[in-house]
């Protein structure tokens, strides 16, 4: 009998074993809530798979009587464009000051302390000041994700930056390069795909950040549209959001990852042969 | 021409001395082989000459004129580890040199002018031996090859001076010979002056025609860092031509060598 740390699953197993949670917890729901409709059949807590179809239906394919829009591609456009809005800005802004911060010794020591504070200032603690500053409209929710996310991309973009062999930076300079000409040759290549990194791991945060500041002023979007129908203890609508939203946010972590093995195809170089 | 003289030079660091009272005279085309302990100082000597790092005390002179306190143009070098850029492929790292000096906004060469430095790089990688690697990423290379890039690479700007630090120490046997064989036909073709450290005293005395050893003359027992190492043997061997033709001859010559040292020592 082999030890359990040598023993690998195959092709199939890796796919059966990966599906088995998936299976059970779809299970789980599905008893859970048989066994409650049977009890009450106007049960609200567990709708059956059948009251959430409909749910979508009503909702993502037919046009709102008051509006005429469809809801819950209205709340998505919403959401999106914020989220890509916030974190657009904080990854420009945390590609400038990361590398320089990780680059120049002044800036370092300028910026450092006052970047290391403010990443520990709770961004849900200042949505009230964006609330007053900014309003209630789209740009406080653009801004609580910048604040959010940005000192988190900084420190991590700044700690690579650091990170770089100084043999580089040397034999750079013994190649002529000037500052500038060694952040846009040897530098920034070699930060990109570490920031699409970065962004991948705050991407999580983001939603957060985002649901949260819809769920407490907004007149669309999808934090706002679950927060809205948790009033009727619509679980139907609530528990499909939620698919939703997991999905959107899977999906732009592999574009994320899909872009990195395609842009910088040296990251891989090496590595399967070796 | 590149004549290096080093003037009274001190290296201190807080609670210890580097290097005291270091004075030395090199002339064009010398090939120094800085040998010594570890922590005597010479890997800072190096980095001095590099502009990596500035002297306490003292001053190096380039040809007359004080050595510029950064690294530049004039001084190539190629480190044991990390010399070479793991985003760009081989041919874009040797023509990385060209492309700083030709576009100051972009680091960038386009058209008639990219060709030009493509072809004078390919020249440089086919004397080193990568001719037939030009697109690989440095992660797909040996060490031997990484190694050889990094020198081509430092090649393209016609350094007048070429610093190795410890360039073959992670290199095995048969691979080192072949580059001992390349350095030196690349230093005879190009007259540049070489600064290599190494802690293997045999590769010093096989590639160099001055060997340089650091050492602490004096020793504090209950301050180890009061006093600093300094050259305690300046070797200047035989012309460069008979240690040429020793090479040639390459594979028989480290038992000459260590004969050569021994009676070298003898006579010191």
């Amino acid at each position: 009998m082999r030890r359990i740390i040598n023993r690998r699953p195959g092709r199939g197993g890796i796919v059966f074993w990966g599906a088995l949670p998936f299976l059970g917890a779809a299970a789980l729901y599905a008893v859970a809530s048989a066994l409650r409709l049977a009890e009450n059949p106007n049960d609200k807590l567990l709708p059956p798979l059948s009251a959430m179809a409909a749910a979508v239906t009503r909702i993502a394919f037919t046009p709102d009587a008051r509006t005429g829009d469809y809801l819950m591609w209205a709340d998505t456009v919403a959401s999106l464009h914020r989220l890509g809005l916030g974190l657009g800005v904080a990854t420009a802004a945390a590609l400038v000051i990361g590398i320089a911060m990780g680059l120049i010794p002044y800036v370092r020591a300028g910026l450092s302390p006052f970047v290391a504070i403010l990443s520990m200032v709770p961004p849900m603690a200042v949505l009230p000041v964006l609330f007053i500053v900014f309003g209630l409209d789209e740009l406080s929710k653009v801004v609580l994700i910048v604040v959010g996310v940005t000192p988190f991309l900084i420190r991590d973009l700044a700690m690579r930056t650091g990170e770089l062999p100084a043999e580089q930076i040397v034999k750079a300079q013994t190649l002529g390069g000037s500052t500038w000409q060694i952040v846009l040759r040897v530098v920034l290549p070699q930060m990109l795909p570490r920031l699409v990194d970065a962004v991948r791991l705050s991407l999580g945060p983001a939603w957060l950040f985002l649901i949260s500041a819809e769920a407490i002023a907004a007149t669309e979007g999808l934090g706002y549209r679950i927060f809205l129908v948790r009033r009727y203890l619509a679980m139907d609508v609530i528990l499909p959001y939620v698919a939703w939203i997991t999905l959107l946010a899977f999906v732009s972590d592999y574009l994320l990852r899909l872009f990195n093995a395609r842009c910088f195809p040296w990251l891989k170089a090496g590595k399967g042969s070796a | 021409m590149s004549h290096v003289s080093v003037r009274g030079l001190w290296k201190e660091y807080p609670g210890q001395v580097v290097l005291e009272r270091v004075d030395l005279d090199i002339p064009s085309g010398e090939f120094c082989a800085l040998v010594g302990p570890s922590g005597c100082g010479k890997t800072t000597f190096l980095r001095m000459l590099l502009g990596q790092e500035r002297p306490t005390r003292g001053a190096i002179l380039l040809d007359g004129r004080p050595l510029e306190a950064e690294p530049g143009p004039d001084r190539g070098v190629v480190f044991q580890r990390y010399s070479v850029f793991p985003h760009l492929t081989v041919l874009e790292n040797v023509i990385l040199g060209r492309e700083f000096e030709g576009s100051r906004f972009l680091g960038r060469l386009f058209g008639a002018r990219r060709k030009a430095a493509e072809e004078e790089a390919k020249e440089i990688l086919a004397a080193v031996g990568l001719g037939d690697h030009l697109r690989k990423y440095p992660a797909e290379l040996s060490g031997g090859m990484q190694q050889r890039l990094a020198i081509a690479q430092a090649l393209i700007l016609k350094p007048k001076i070429l610093l190795l630090d410890e360039p073959f120490g992670a290199l095995d046997a048969g691979t080192k010979a072949q580059m001992y064989e390349l350095l030196l036909r690349l230093w005879s073709d190009r007259k540049m002056t070489v600064f290599m450290v190494t802690h293997d005293l045999k590769e010093g005395f096989t590639l160099a025609t001055r060997v340089l050893a650091f050492d602490k003359l004096r020793v504090d027992p209950t301050d180890p860092g009061a006093y600093g190492a300094r050259i305690t043997y300046d070797l200047l061997l035989t012309g460069k031509t008979a240690v040429q033709e020793r090479l040639a001859a390459s594979g028989g010559h480290s038992r000459e060598t260590e004969d050569r040292l021994g009676t070298l020592v003898a006579n010191y």
